[in-house]
């Protein structure tokens, strides 16, 4: 089609233009089924665009973007512990996850316990009880309904503080607003500074509003390690069963006496090692999932010092099941909309071909006197076909407008969520372009295969 | 100088299994600054012959010179700019673009030309032949708005828009009052003999064949009288 290119110039357009006004009303209606088609596509697009983006945002906020890091297994001879039994992970993995990956939004370290929680009277045993940092409610994306979250520095001094999920609430206070109240667990109170926002049961059934989140400091020295001696590498921290004091208020007592600069430089302490069960992480969207993974395992393998060859001591598990269900709609509803848009299109494009048919007839005899003058064969197909372009173009630029007006229109008076679609912007022009080449080939084929002679006496 | 020479033109029309000859031989040659009428009854072919001599149609056998150029066997695209530069048409039935106003008209076929007008140049010129044909009033006016031998001046500026060697005129005035056809005739012997342009009326009026230097006269496809012009009566005024 180089002579389309070559000699397109403005006085084909210019003809084109003419002819179309010359019948003004028929080729507003010609082209009307284009502009429906493509405003129908557009305000879809709009109108589904925002609507996956709504069902997105809330199967995400069940966690279909996070993922959880577990440490490896330990074993002893051949007989393993099952997973998440071995000691690898520390919070400093959590904090270097969430600071050097990039298709990470969020780490969070917990520290998972189990205990009884009193308040007065009356006990409750939690389904899970963890302590973790305010990283994890952004990333579950669980706000709070009433009081505060707890925040960084409480995880920093390890404050008794605590946060309760709504069945605790209910079985506890009954209904009434606990914060500020002090509850105990293992002989430990803390004060509930907050009531997390209602989640209602998981996937699997279980409820997740059975929940009480803490400081993970908290937990991992006044619940989980007080009592045992799995700190007892650690050399600063004394934990001892036999002084309940020390252990409600631990560094307090210093055993040992503080060290000099010179003695810390020559006798480099073993950094004080601690534990955690899990790395909550939510990556930056459900597509990034896969390079999260990837990016957290390069970056642990390194700073677990694991060599090239061997296993990882770690597993990261993902919502690969809620990840499925989100791709599978937004898959579905496209499918669906570019269904209805083709549909819509073709029609138009039918009833372009349609008046473009009667357009060559009737204007039969014009085509033998341009032929009569000079014009070639390929010179009355240019011209239909830019005709036809020209008059599916400009429904094309009618259809985008009315497609945004109208999803406008259904987002201010419906309050449905839509979102601007450039990709269905510019498919809309490419697709009412093609559809005008390719309705309005076949009437200016035949335009141009007229016989000059039969064409100039046509009545 | 002989502008067209037909050499043996025959064409035979198939209509399914029956085959029709419409012109059996037809020999005929035109100088140039003629004035010729092609007269003849209807369905004595010389309809054909003018769809031949206007290369908007192929003889069956035969040969024909245009300019010296033997253009019998031109591919449709080559005719199409024979029709475009070198032969001027006027129709019967004006054959104007309706809703389109004069100018535009007279200027159509520059856009399938092979030099490229400016806008302004080519409305310049559109305004030079409309005035040339007395219509310097009506540049703007549309087919619709004009009378019949106004419409028909335009059509002569049309076919004078290339500025061809000859002029093919199928029943000029065949649409217009004996006035008007009258002033439309004179036109032509005008552009013939002010400004030495080859004419061929198409005609079956003895009235207006009159107007012509020399009359060819076709019956049952063949020519009867007036093959060629004799020196004492070509009107070669201008050259």
């Amino acid at each position: 089609m180089s002579w389309f290119a070559t000699k397109f110039h403005s006085r084909t357009l210019r003809t084109a233009f003419r002819a179309l006004r010359r019948n003004i009303m028929r080729s507003a209606l010609t082209t009307l089924g284009i502009v429906i088609g493509v405003a129908a596509v557009i305000a879809m697009m709009e109108i589904g665009n925002g609507s996956s983006r709504a069902i997105q945002r809330s199967i995400e906020s069940m966690g279909a973007s996070t993922m959880i890091v577990f440490p490896g297994t330990a074993a002893s001879a051949g007989v393993t512990f099952g997973r998440g039994s071995a000691v690898t992970l520390t919070p400093e993995d959590a904090e270097a996850i969430s600071r050097e990956c990039p298709a990470v939004r969020v780490a969070a370290p917990i520290v998972r316990a189990r205990g009884q929680v009193i308040y007065g009277n009356l006990n409750w045993v939690p389904a899970s009880m963890m302590g973790t940092a305010p990283a994890f409610l952004e990333a579950r994306e669980w706000g709070v309904a009433d009081g505060e979250p707890f925040t960084d520095q409480d995880v920093r001094s390890g404050n008794k503080v605590c946060l309760l999920g709504q069945t605790l609430v209910r079985e506890l206070f009954g209904g009434v607003s606990p914060v500020g109240q002090e509850i105990r667990i293992q002989n430990v109170s803390f004060k509930v500074v907050g009531v997390l926002a209602l989640k209602g049961a998981n996937m699997m059934g279980m409820d997740q509003d059975d929940i009480l989140l803490a400081p993970w400091t908290t937990i991992k020295r006044r619940i989980t390690d007080a009592g045992s001696t799995n700190t007892s590498s650690s050399t600063t921290v004394v934990s001892s069963s036999v002084n309940t004091l020390s252990s409600l208020y631990p560094g307090a007592v210093k055993l040992y006496p503080e060290q000099s600069a010179a003695q810390a430089a020559n006798t480099p302490l073993p950094v004080r090692f601690t534990n955690i069960n899990q790395i909550l992480v939510a990556a930056r969207s459900p597509q990034q999932i896969e390079p999260a993974i990837r990016q957290i395992t390069e970056l642990l393998r390194e700073r677990h010092r694991i060599r090239f060859g061997q296993p990882d001591d770690f597993n990261i598990r993902n919502m690969a099941e809620m990840t499925k269900a989100l791709s599978s709609t937004t898959t579905l509803m496209t499918r669906l909309l570019l269904g209805v848009a083709l549909i819509s299109l073709a029609v138009g494009g039918v009833g372009i071909m349609n008046i473009m048919l009667v357009s060559v007839t009737e204007r039969t005899r014009e085509i033998g006197l341009r032929m009569a003058v000079g014009a070639r064969g390929k010179d009355i197909l240019r011209q239909f076909l830019v005709e036809a372009v020209v008059l599916c173009m400009l429904g094309g630029a009618l259809g985008i407008l009315l497609g945004r007006g109208g999803s406008i229109l259904v987002r201010t008076i419906l309050k449905w969520p839509t979102e601007l679609s450039i990709g269905a912007i510019i498919a809309a022009v490419v697709v009412s372009v093609s559809v005008g080449v390719a309705f309005g080939y076949y009437p200016a084929w035949k335009a141009s295969k007229l016989d000059p002679i039969e064409a100039l006496r046509y009545e | 100088m002989e502008l067209i020479r037909l050499e043996n033109i025959c064409k035979t029309y198939h209509l399914g299994e029956m085959e029709v000859p419409v012109l059996k031989g037809v020999s005929l040659s035109v100088k140039r600054g003629e004035m010729v009428a092609l007269m003849g009854a209807s369905g004595s072919g010389k309809t054909t012959l003018m769809n031949i001599l206007g290369c908007l149609d192929h003889a069956t056998s035969g040969r024909y010179w245009f300019e010296d150029e033997d253009i019998t066997n031109y591919t449709s695209d080559q005719r199409a700019m024979v029709r475009n530069s070198k032969i001027g048409f006027v129709f019967q039935s004006f054959n104007l673009l309706s809703r389109t106003s004069a100018i535009e008209n007279v200027t159509m076929p520059l856009s399938y030309g092979p030099k490229v007008l400016s806008d302004h140049e080519a409305r310049e010129l559109g305004i030079r032949l409309l005035k040339r044909v007395g219509l310097e009033e009506r540049i703007d006016h549309e087919p619709s708005q004009l009378s019949g031998g106004q419409q028909q001046r335009v059509a002569i500026a049309r076919s004078l828009v290339n500025h061809p060697p000859v002029l093919l005129a199928d029943e000029p005035t065949g649409n217009l009052d004996s006035r008007t056809s009258k002033e439309i005739l004179s036109m032509f012997q005008q552009l013939n003999t002010e400004e030495g342009l080859t004419i061929i009326l198409v005609t079956h009026d003895a009235d207006v064949a009159r107007h012509a230097s020399r009359t060819i006269h076709i019956r049952d496809g063949m020519v009867e009288s007036g093959v060629y012009a004799s020196s004492a009566h070509s009107s070669e005024v201008s050259r």
